[in-house]
């Protein structure tokens, strides 16, 4: 097992705090808005396409396929930064661990995982290999 | 309303230093200032707007304002990132076309290099940012967005770390003539593509220089232009524009200088084919690959086939551009390159760039920047001059 980069803990506010609530459980959430029936990220609570305020949380598949990725060298752990496109829609920023940093590529099925963060913060969404 | 010729670029300085580990930001800010208004033949009380950026220390424009000890009418702190210089000059131009101006003072300065900033090191833009929270954790830096955006140009268009080298050939071919570049040894191909690997698939030379310095411009009314002993250097034409993450459409395969350069070259009346050099924003090859497709110099998803074989060298390619040696040789003062790009666009007009780079009959150029980072949410400003 390769020794993973600490994650900073993740500044929860009033509009986002419901998601890391559920990431305590282990449930990925997204926002969709019921007005145009989007989905988007990162959560708002506004909606970005279509500018109403009904937003509404929703449970995601936490599956996707990774849009772009690259392995960060110059680091003490070495780390993959990535954007996946969730079976929802919206393409999301992330990490992708638990992979062969030499083989991870553009189009491989990821599986959301959860990581702990500094300073007891809530669990932070990475991907691993589906 | 239009700002094509209702102002000149008068004066341009660049910081001769590139590490200044005895001076404060403040004062690279006012040297360049000095420098500037000196290379414009005006003086501090000329000065009545004055343009500046997140890198200058304070609040705003008010404590380089006060630092200076300028009398002003009209202030702006614009800030997009490294291209903010390039809006200023459009800002600058706005102003004195409407009478809030004449003599516009443009500030740029910072010593990432003496405090040891990388791109390689995430750093928090705003930790009251809507997207920090779930951005920051991922370890984004500067180098890995760019590289994401890299990684999808060669997934979509099979561009290949060779032709991105090339970019960096380039411009080392430009920095050997400047004997205030960082970088001055002319690389190869493969010496890029071997140098080691920072953020897949971004090697080290794919990535432009950390350096100290600072850079200034002096934007002046058609009237004072035409009163100064030096060449005139007219805006003619500016777009800026940005480009985020669509709330979630995101799209890493163009830039907002799709926006940002039909813009300019319709304010300037002129096309592409039009313009004799080019400053494009060079923080990392894949951002001159990208902009390039996007102003319009070749088609999406061609730029690596036209930056290769040295078609960005000046006197050997189509496209002669950051004859300084650019961020990734030359200089790259506080981690924004927007002033240096303008300031050798204004050389080239003027003929007084190096003779072994400067190119014939320079008669219209672009200055293009990219502020923020490309593969998240970036600003984007075009600048059209032309030497009259």
């Amino acid at each position: 097992m390769v020794k993973e980069r600490a994650i900073p803990a993740p500044l929860v506010n009033p509009e986002t705090e419901a998601f890391w609530a559920a990431a305590k459980d282990g449930k990925f959430l997204i926002k969709r808005c019921t007005a145009c029936g989007k989905a988007h990220w990162y959560p708002r609570g506004v909606c970005p396409h279509c500018f109403s305020e009904k937003t509404e949380w929703v449970p995601a598949s936490g599956r996707g396929t990774i849009y772009s990725v690259s392995v960060m060298k110059r680091a003490p752990e070495v780390y993959a930064v990535a954007y996946v496109t969730l079976e929802e829609g919206p393409t999301m920023m992330t990490n992708i661990v638990e992979c062969d940093f030499d083989k991870v590529a553009i189009g491989d099925k990821v599986v959301v995982t959860w990581r702990p963060t500094k300073d007891d913060g809530p669990p932070y969404p990475q991907f691993k290999p589906a | 309303m239009s700002i094509k010729g209702t102002a000149y670029i008068a004066g341009a300085y660049e910081h001769p230093t590139r590490l200044a580990k005895d001076k404060s930001v403040a004062q690279l800010h006012a040297e360049s200032a000095v420098g500037a208004l000196a290379d414009a033949g005006l003086t501090k009380d000329d000065v009545d707007g004055y343009f500046c950026a997140g890198d200058a220390p304070g609040l705003g424009p008010l404590a380089m304002a006060d630092y200076m000890n300028l009398k002003l009418r009209h202030l702006d702190s614009t800030d997009v990132g490294g291209c903010s210089y390039i809006s200023h000059v459009a800002h600058a131009a706005e102003a004195i076309a409407t009478g809030k101006c004449k003599v516009a003072l443009i500030t740029l300065a910072g010593r990432p290099r003496s405090e040891g900033h990388s791109g390689a090191t995430p750093r928090v833009r705003g930790a009251d940012a809507p997207d920090t929270q779930w951005e920051f954790p991922t370890g984004i830096a500067t180098v890995n967005a760019y590289a994401m955006c890299a990684a999808r140009h060669m997934y979509e268009f099979g561009t290949t770390s060779e032709q991105l080298a090339w970019v960096k050939v380039a411009a080392s071919h430009h920095a050997q003539h400047n004997p205030h570049a960082m970088l001055r040894d002319v690389v190869t191909v493969q010496q890029v593509v071997e140098s080691p690997l920072i953020a897949t698939p971004l090697h080290r030379m794919d990535c432009c220089v950390v350096s100290d310095g600072g850079g200034a411009l002096v934007v002046v009314a058609p009237e004072i232009a035409r009163s100064l002993k030096r060449p005139l250097v007219k805006v003619i034409g500016a777009g800026e524009s940005m480009k985020g993450q669509m709330g979630g459409a995101v799209d890493l395969t163009y830039s907002a200088a799709v926006r940002s350069g039909p813009a300019a070259f319709a304010e300037a009346g002129v096309k592409p084919t039009d313009i004799k050099y080019a400053s494009i924003y060079d923080s990392f090859t894949i951002t001159v690959v990208m902009q390039i497709e996007d102003l319009g110099f070749c088609a999406k998803g061609q730029g690596g086939r036209f930056v290769a074989d040295g078609n960005l060298i000046s006197g050997v390619g189509k496209l002669p551009f950051n004859t300084d040696g650019g961020g990734l040789c030359n200089n790259h003062p506080a981690n924004r390159g927007g002033i240096t790009k303008v300031i050798e666009a204004v050389r080239q007009l003027r003929g007084e760039a190096h003779p072994a780079v400067q190119v014939k009959n320079c008669d219209i150029a672009l200055a293009h920047g990219t502020g923020g980072l490309l593969g998240s949410r970036h600003g984007a400003a075009t600048l059209i001059m032309e030497r009259e």
